[in-house]
């Protein structure tokens, strides 16, 4: 939010993902999330994750945020890295995820909330942390609900929010685990939109999981498709669409082309997951 | 003072604070003090709430004087306890215009206070210990649930033993049950808080000690104020037979002493008094509850 246009994209946020493993619980049941999982995350680029469910979007997620460790492979950020076999990687500001559910501390008011990072990093004064909570809510008008508290508020404002916390911390990645899974089509689309601005308005590096596959090419510049557990990237799908992105483009040839490329990737897994004696599908 | 006249005067109270309440909820709408009454006087739950108080007090009477069954027969009944119970010149010499009455009153909300707020003191960081420390959780654990069982009147000789005399006893039996009831709901609310909470937290920058503070202690509000309310009923609970054992003052002292006194009328008076104080104990509990989760409130019931 620092500049109208994303001048400052390209400058950092640039992900290498090396070969990742993921086992969970090596010892007794041995489920393996991920193996040799590879991709590249360009900075100030927007990746969009697909794939059935249960094969490990969430894990490489999880892993990149620090929440868990993995069993082999290495995930560098900016060249330096992150999370290693030997290094358990543990969260931080740099790294901010905005998770499915919403996890807004319900007992923090709006402006609590948005300024909870800041004020925990010791990186602003209260005083300051406000005066740049405020600024940034207005900007994507939520300026008058700083004293509401998130139960008060629409599972759409709420997210929105929800991404304002964490882009306050300024992060070189934002981390998002499928935030608008739950919504109704109209507050969807909204979330789109905003969120798509605040893209073209901070050039962050954006992570983003996803079920939905034509939110996944009307948001990102690629589409990641993962195959079923044990996940790794199967295909990537780059997509050229111009931005600002209009909601023209959902009909255009191009898009339902690669829409319908998607749709033959992910079904693919799906049937292995769903042969597998997987649970439901994408 | 008649009897029939204070019990108008409480008649009207009751009503006032019903009619108090319906009108802190209707804010909004400027409706009038004789309008909100006679709304409260007709309005459904009220109705049925009078109901069931009358129905209870009808069997009382069929029971114990009507009909005077046999198991029911020596028993007072209702007309007459009230009488006593608001007589200026008790035969039992307790009601509400006698001095012991306040005594026995004063004696165990004393108690029973002390031994909740000494529960709450370590109950509370207890529980949050439990849940926020795998280590202090496996070492203290099974001590809890093994001692925790363990009656509270089985105590009492062992407090009687330790303690120096009965009072410090009594209160030490009262505040062990509270204290459990406490510790557990504590630590069950530290383990309700989503675990995204926690991740949210640490990754927006916050330590340990910035975790405990900021996400425990309220994620776990809401179970520790459920907690209080349920330990100030156990409180009392121990509290009225810690005193029918040892005591010399107290409810359950003046319930136990009028059974052997054949005062039968006190014992009811005893137990009504017990269940009022009950009542406005866990009353009082629940609106300090709702003051510190404003933001639940709104969640619940919207703004
Ligand atoms: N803590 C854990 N212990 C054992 N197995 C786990 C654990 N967490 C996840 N798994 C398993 O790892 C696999 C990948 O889980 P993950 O949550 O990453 O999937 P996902 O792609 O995010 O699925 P969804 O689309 O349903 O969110 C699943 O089969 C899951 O059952
Ligand atoms: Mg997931």
């Amino acid at each position: 939010m620092n500049t109208p246009e994303a001048a400052c994209r390209a400058s950092e946020g640039a992900m290498s993902i090396r070969d990742v493993g993921k086992i969970y619980d090596p010892e007794g049941v041995h489920v393996v999330a991920l193996k040799n999982c590879s991709l590249e995350i360009a900075a100030g680029e927007f990746v969009a994750i697909v794939g059935p469910s249960g094969c490990g979007k969430s894990t490489l997620l999880n892993t990149i945020a620090g929440f868990d460790g993995l069993t082999s492979g290495e995930i560098l950020l900016d060249g330096e890295p992150l999370a290693t076999v030997d290094k358990d990687p543990s969260p931080g500001p740099d790294r901010v995820v905005v998770f499915q559910h919403g996890a807004l501390f319900p007992w923090k008011t709006v402006l609590e909330n948005v300024t909870y990072g800041p004020v925990a990093q010791g990186a602003m004064s209260e005083e300051a942390a406000n005066k740049r909570a405020q600024e940034m809510l207005s900007r994507v008008g939520l300026n008058d609900i700083e004293t509401s508290y998130p139960g008060q508020l629409s599972s759409g404002m709420q997210r929105r929010v929800e991404i304002i916390r964490a882009l306050i911390n300024n992060p070189k990645v934002l981390l998002l685990d499928e935030p608008f899974r739950a919504m109704d089509t109209v507050t969807k689309s909204a979330s789109h939109q905003y969120l798509l601005e605040l893209y073209d308005a901070t050039g962050k590096t954006i992570f983003f999981i996803t079920h939905d596959l034509e939110e996944a090419i009307f948001l990102a510049d690629k589409v990641l498709v993962m195959t079923t557990r044990p996940g790794y990237i199967k295909k990537t799908l780059q997509v050229n669409l111009p931005r600002p992105r209009q909601y023209s483009m959902l009909a255009s040839e191009e898009f339902l082309a690669m829409k319908a490329q998607l749709v033959e990737a992910v079904h693919e897994e799906a049937v292995k997951a769903f042969e597998a004696g997987e649970r439901e599908m994408a | 003072m008649n009897p029939y006249i204070v019990l108008g005067l409480l008649l009207m109270a009751v009503l006032a604070v019903g009619a108090w309440q319906q009108k802190k909820k209707a804010h909004l709408y400027e409706i009038s003090w004789g309008h909100q009454i006679r709304k409260t006087l007709t309005s459904r739950s009220f109705l049925l709430q009078l109901g069931g108080f009358v129905a209870f007090v009808v069997v009382w009477e069929l029971t114990v004087k009507t009909f005077s069954l046999p198991w029911f027969s020596r028993l007072p009944g209702p007309w007459e306890c009230l009488l006593e119970w608001l007589s200026p010149d008790p035969d039992y010499g307790i009601s509400i215009y006698t001095e012991d009455y306040y005594t026995h009153i004063i004696y165990s909300t004393y108690r029973a206070t002390t031994a909740f707020v000494l529960a709450t003191l370590l109950g509370v960081p207890m529980g949050l210990l439990m849940g926020w420390s795998r280590k202090f959780y496996d070492y203290s654990y099974p001590l809890v649930e093994l001692i925790r069982p363990i009656p509270p009147l089985a105590w009492v000789p062992l407090a009687i033993l330790i303690l120096p005399g009965d009072e410090p006893a009594v209160i030490f039996v009262t505040f062990l049950v509270a204290f459990f009831v406490t510790a557990l709901n504590t630590l069950l609310g530290v383990e309700s808080i989503d675990e995204s909470y926690f991740r949210a937290a640490r990754c927006l920058g916050a330590d340990k000690r910035r975790l405990l503070f900021d996400v425990v202690l309220p994620g776990a509000m809401p179970f520790i104020f459920t907690g209080l309310q349920i330990s100030m009923g156990a409180a009392w609970f121990s509290l009225v037979a810690g005193e029918m054992i040892a005591a010399q003052y107290g409810l359950g002292f003046l319930i136990w002493d009028s059974y052997s006194l054949i005062q039968y009328p006190v014992i009811v008076i005893g137990m009504a008094t017990l269940g009022v104080i009950g009542w406005v104990s866990s009353a009082a509990v629940r609106s300090v509850g709702r003051k510190l989760m404003a933001w639940r409130e709104r969640e619940l019931y919207g703004s």
